[in-house]
């Protein structure tokens, strides 16, 4: 069947089986490789994307759920060339290691700031239950969202 | 993994799901935040041939006072529960433990209908409307009907909906200042109770929705289930300690990966006891 979304501002009308999930859609259909896939189980939020500016794990979603919806992936975040401030946060507080988790992470911590823009340490850790991080321990990456947040105080 | 094929049906409406349910029969699966029916359906643990996309019914996602009851339309999801005023104000119970499901994305995208109608014994919210005394709103072929949460919970991920039935609408009564506590006892970050309590504590024939405790057990049997003889054991005057000691009385609880069947009795003891503290008397 036709499904349209628009990912990254680009609008994405494919034909797919209505079996395919949101984020096969995305690496496999529309070519957009920064969503990674850890357990495909919506344990590891590795493969979270913003679905109409919320978080999601989107190997828990069919493609036609999203069917007229907005996505963002990491790819979309900023332009490019250029960081978001959750990004530039992440990057100063050395908020990752491998890098696998840090689009899902990146992405889960933007939602948190739209629903709660000045989260306690307590709150930041809470928001990032769904997403695992084998490498750096969360500190840093607690560190750098309330960074972020911080930041985004500061009048541009 | 994906799931096998089958075929995609998107309802504008709850009739012309119900139209769908009984054209399809038991082959047909209603889905709406699709974080239960997935990961089963990926996992060939389910394989309905039709799948009835109830999630755009935006008529059935609200939350409304309705004389001394508060109504949640059955497409809630359980952040708009979380985060949701009004519940806060009346029925603060319901906001609390909707908080605990799963993490943040899962809530941005599971239903309260839902959570109810896959009648999985270790869910949250099953206990909270058995505790707290609601009722599921159900609609089929025939008309409406409207089920008391003690019936709904049929068996093992069996509930009373028939197979041409959608639950439309949950419906609780109002806390009217009553105790509550809702204690999730799990080892790892958003994963499921491996017991949990929700509890209820109202003085004796105070407001219109009446005295006395209600006190329900999540994953200590193969429903979500009442604790009644910690209910019958304060209304008969016992202490939180005295009435906690019976929360187990009766029950079978499951044995798995996270705890043996006496981890689980002595969890729910535990955890009924600070339960009823935490509730007051
Ligand atoms: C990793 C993970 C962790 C989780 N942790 C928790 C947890 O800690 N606590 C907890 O309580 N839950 C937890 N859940 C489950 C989550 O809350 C689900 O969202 C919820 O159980 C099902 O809601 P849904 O809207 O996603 O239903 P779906 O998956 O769409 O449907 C579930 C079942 O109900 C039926 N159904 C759905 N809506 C209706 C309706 N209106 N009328 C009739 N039938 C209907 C469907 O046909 C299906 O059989 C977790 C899920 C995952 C994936
Ligand atoms: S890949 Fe989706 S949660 Fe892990
Ligand atoms: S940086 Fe390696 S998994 Fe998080």
């Amino acid at each position: 069947m036709k499904v349209a979304m628009t990912i990254n501002g680009t609008s994405q009308q494919h034909e797919i089986e209505p079996r395919v999930l949101l984020v096969q859609f995305i690496r496999e259909v529309a070519g957009l490789t920064g969503t990674n896939v850890g357990c495909d189980t919506t344990s590891c939020g590795t493969c979270t994307v913003l679905l109409d500016g919320e978080s999601v794990k989107s190997c828990t979603i069919l493609a036609v759920q999203a069917d007229g919806a907005q996505i963002t992936t990491i790819e979309g975040l900023a332009e490019p060339g250029t960081l978001h401030p959750m990004q530039e946060a992440f990057r100063e507080n050395h908020a990752l290691q491998c890098g696998f988790c840090t689009p899902g992470m990146v992405l889960a911590a933007v939602s948190l700031l739209q629903e709660n823009a000045h989260p306690s340490e307590q709150e930041v850790r809470s928001a990032l239950e769904g997403n695992l991080c084998r490498c750096t321990g969360y500190h840093n990456i607690v560190k750098a969202i309330l960074a972020a947040a911080d930041a985004a105080e500061v009048p541009a | 993994m994906i799931p096998a094929s089958f075929d995609y049906r998107r309802a504008a409406s709850a009739d012309e799901a119900i139209a769908l349910l009984t054209e399809n029969g038991d082959d047909a699966k209603l889905l709406a935040g699709g974080h239960s029916l997935l990961p089963l359906m990926k996992l060939r643990l389910a394989r309905p041939s039709v799948l009835i996309d109830i999630s755009r019914l935006a008529d059935l996602s609200y939350i409304r006072a309705d004389g001394d009851q508060i109504a949640i339309g059955a497409l809630t999801r359980h952040h708009d529960v979380e985060v949701s005023e009004l519940l806060a104000r009346e029925v603060p119970l319901l906001p609390a433990a909707a908080g605990q499901v799963g993490d943040p994305q899962i809530r941005h995208r599971g239903t309260i209908g839902g959570s109810l109608a896959h009648g999985d014994p270790a869910s949250d919210l099953p206990a909270v409307v058995l505790a707290l005394g609601g009722s599921m709103v159900v609609r089929g072929p025939g008309g409406e009907r409207s089920i008391p949460a003690t019936e709904f919970f049929a068996g093992f991920m069996e509930t009373a909906l028939a197979a041409d039935e959608v639950l439309t609408e949950i419906r609780v009564p109002r806390l009217e200042g009553a105790g509550w506590s809702f204690q999730k006892f799990n080892r790892r970050a958003h994963d499921w109770a491996i017991v949990g309590v929700a509890a209820v504590r109202r003085g004796a024939g105070s407001g219109a929705n009446g005295g006395g405790a209600g006190v329900a057990l999540v994953n200590m049997a193969s429903t979500p289930v009442r604790a009644t003889a910690v209910e019958e054991a304060l209304a008969g005057g016992a202490s939180a300690t005295e009435a906690a000691a019976h929360a187990a009385d009766g029950l079978d609880p499951p044995s798995d990966i996270n705890a043996t069947p006496e981890f689980r009795r002595h969890l729910a003891q535990v955890l009924v006891r600070r339960a009823l503290e935490e509730a007051g008397a």
